[in-house]
């Protein structure tokens, strides 16, 4: 239904090679997380998957079937933007309707579909307004409704909520998640968030400078990330890294260890540090730590409330089961 | 932006835009009062403003030596002819300039813009020998008149001489629409017709029907090609106009009457599309 493969696939513009060669498989199904940081190449991959973009080398199979040269529209793929990319001039209902009618679809047949899926969006008071009249969380609500009506092979999705505010956010999230769980079609999602990311996919592809940098669920990019990009990206807040002696204890070039796997103590452990910021979020309290004389700054993450102030002195101690080891190139060790 | 202007300043610009307003409008004005004066006011030293016999007399002399209505319609056909067919082929080209620009688009954006620097009569020979060939190979022929004072070969003439300016037009304000409409359309599946189509089209209408309207007045003003390559066939009301100055004898009411009537049309056009104008013209200056 909606496997999607790339083989070899690479993106020049001009002289700058934005991807260079890589290959990747994603299983029919699958919600599927692009991650990265900015420029890195997520939307460009995206879109050489959408059609958007001609590939400057390699194969994309859709169903094992060569789609290398064929256009976006014959691809079977719908896509949802970040600036949702609504036709401003077209009713609601004429949006949703868009793709069937470019399909071929009969009136009767499109009206139902349209209605329907502007039932499941919660949509139907808004049919017959204009996209200008409506809120973001609404206008995309309406691109994704544009997006399923035709019940396409795959769903690419570009940095689809990050014009929304936080709120909002959580809830689009819950709801695309959803949508998935019920439509079971193959879903590719591009973010830089990385708590989408993880709460989101059932497979992160971590990209840096459009490089596959790991392939894996999200708990399995947590807890075995392949290097230190991957250990730095996924997880919040940051892995810390600390280098020279004590990483040579460990016998590694570097060591990371989460701040949720260093326990804080006021009077004895195996790193001795002074409180620089304390923040304090009721459920958890996020301690930097400083003067460790491991790294500049050790963040550590507590449960619940603790009674350390900014300038107290701090023991920490990490679990040793959870130490990241790398080697000099990055890799893990 | 309601800004606090000194009361005095305000009646000196307002005192200033008349005035600029009356000059460039004077010429008009005395074309017009002129096609009412019997001929020998007309030419009186000094002129006579208001205080003559006022006569229609020119409109009737001017109607029974050459039917208006002829050249009326011909300049209709010329002038929207040529502006559908401008916009038929611009809008395609301005979508592919906007859209997807190769390296060489703003060369060839400039290079068509040059064209209209370029002195029209430098290439009147030629066109005049192309259409006269024409003439020999096709309309002796078939019939088909395609050659001098055709219909045709004005319509294609007046497109081409338009078209850099109509493409230029349309590309700033398909730059204005976000690519990524386009793109959605093609993932919705829309082919590059109905992209265009139902898409582009529909959102740059402000902009389309201001070149439109433009170009409608520029190819209905146009004067140096419609004069020099009809005779009456396809001659529009520039020529019409010309038909009325003689070497001889008093003509100049006789030419303002003409006059007036062959900017008339286009006049009241103007008027009721001033707003239109105006706002496909500021487009994307005002955001
Ligand atoms: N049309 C283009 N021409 C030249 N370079 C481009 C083009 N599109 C993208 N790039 C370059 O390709 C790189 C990757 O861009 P891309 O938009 O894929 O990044 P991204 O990962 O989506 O970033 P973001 O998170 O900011 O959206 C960037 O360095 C960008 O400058
Ligand atoms: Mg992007």
């Amino acid at each position: 239904m909606g496997r999607i493969t790339l083989e070899g696939v690479a993106k020049r513009f001009g002289e700058a090679e934005v991807i260079p060669p890589l290959d990747l498989d994603i299983p029919d199904g699958s919600f599927c997380v692009f991650v990265g940081p900015s420029g890195c190449g997520k939307s460009t991959l995206l879109r050489l998957i959408a059609g958007l973009e001609d590939t400057s080398a390699g194969r994309i199979l859709i169903d094992g079937q060569d789609a290398t040269r064929v256009p976006p529209a014959k691809r079977g793929l719908a896509m949802v933007f970040q600036s949702y990319a609504l036709y401003p001039h077209m009713s609601v209902r004429a949006n949703i309707a868009f793709p069937l009618r470019m399909a071929g679809m009969a009136r009767e047949e499109r009206d139902r579909r349209v209605e329907e899926a502007a039932r499941v969006l919660n949509l139907t008071p808004y049919l017959d307004r204009r996209p200008g009249q409506l809120s973001g969380g609404q206008r995309q609500r309406v691109a994704i409704g544009r997006a399923i009506v035709r019940e396409p092979k795959a769903f690419l999705f570009d940095e689809p909520l990050s014009n929304l505010d936080a709120a909002l956010r959580v809830g689009m999230r819950i709801e695309i998640t959803e949508l998935h769980e019920r439509l079971r079609t193959t879903m590719i999602y591009v973010t830089h968030d990385q708590v989408e990311a993880m709460t989101m996919a059932d497979r992160i592809v971590v990209l840096n400078a459009g490089k596959i940098e790991q392939v894996g669920s999200p708990l399995e990019l947590y807890r075995e990330p392949r290097n230190r990009f991957v250990a730095g990206f996924i997880g919040s807040p940051r892995m810390n890294f600390i280098e020279g002696a004590e990483a040579a204890r460990h016998g590694a070039h570097a060591i990371g260890i989460r701040p949720e796997h260093v326990t804080p103590h006021p009077s004895s452990g195996d790193w001795k540090g002074v409180v620089g910021v304390a923040e304090h979020l009721g459920s958890d309290t996020f301690l930097h730590v400083h003067d460790t004389g491991l790294a500049e700054t050790i963040t550590v993450r507590a449960e619940g409330e603790i009674g350390l102030n900014p300038g107290d002195t701090v023991y920490l101690t990490p679990q040793p089961d959870r130490i990241h080891r790398f080697a000099a190139n990055g890799d893990r060790l | 932006m309601a800004r606090a202007v000194p009361p005095a300043r305000k009646a000196l610009t307002t005192a200033l835009a008349w005035a600029v307003g009356l000059l460039l409008f004077f010429p008009i004005l005395w074309t017009v009062l002129t096609s009412f004066k019997p001929e020998p006011v007309a030419v009186a030293s000094p002129p006579v403003f208001l205080d003559f016999d006022w006569t229609l007399r020119n409109y009737q002399d001017v109607q029974r030596q050459r039917d208006y209505f002829d050249y009326f319609q011909n300049s209709v056909i010329l002038s929207l002819g040529s502006t559908i067919l401008a916009l038929l082929i611009a809008i395609p080209a301005a979508w592919s300039m906007a859209f997807v620009p190769g390296r060489r688009t703003k060369d060839l954006l400039m290079w068509m813009l040059s064209t209209k620097m370029m002195p029209a009569v430098g290439v009147l020979v030629p066109i005049y020998l192309i259409l006269k060939w024409l003439d020999d190979m096709i309309t002796r022929r078939t019939g088909i008149d395609v050659g001098l004072d055709s219909h045709v070969a004005l319509l294609v003439i007046l497109t081409l001489i338009n078209l850099p300016i109509v493409i230029w037009m349309l590309y700033t304000y398909f730059r204005e629409i976000p690519g990524e409409i386009l793109e959605a359309a093609r993932m919705d599946g829309a082919t590059l017709r109905d992209e265009i189509l139902w898409i582009l089209t529909p959102m740059a209408l402000p902009g389309i029907a201001s070149t439109f309207l433009l170009n409608v007045i520029l190819a209905w003003n146009e004067a140096f090609w419609t004069i020099n390559l009809t005779v009456t066939d396809a001659a529009p009301l520039s020529k019409f106009i010309t038909g009325f100055s003689s070497p001889q004898g008093l003509f100049y009411a006789k030419l303002s009457a003409a006059s007036t009537l062959a900017i008339a049309p286009i006049l009241v056009l103007g008027w009721f599309s001033q707003r239109q104008l105006v706002r496909g013209l500021t487009f994307g200056a005002v955001k």
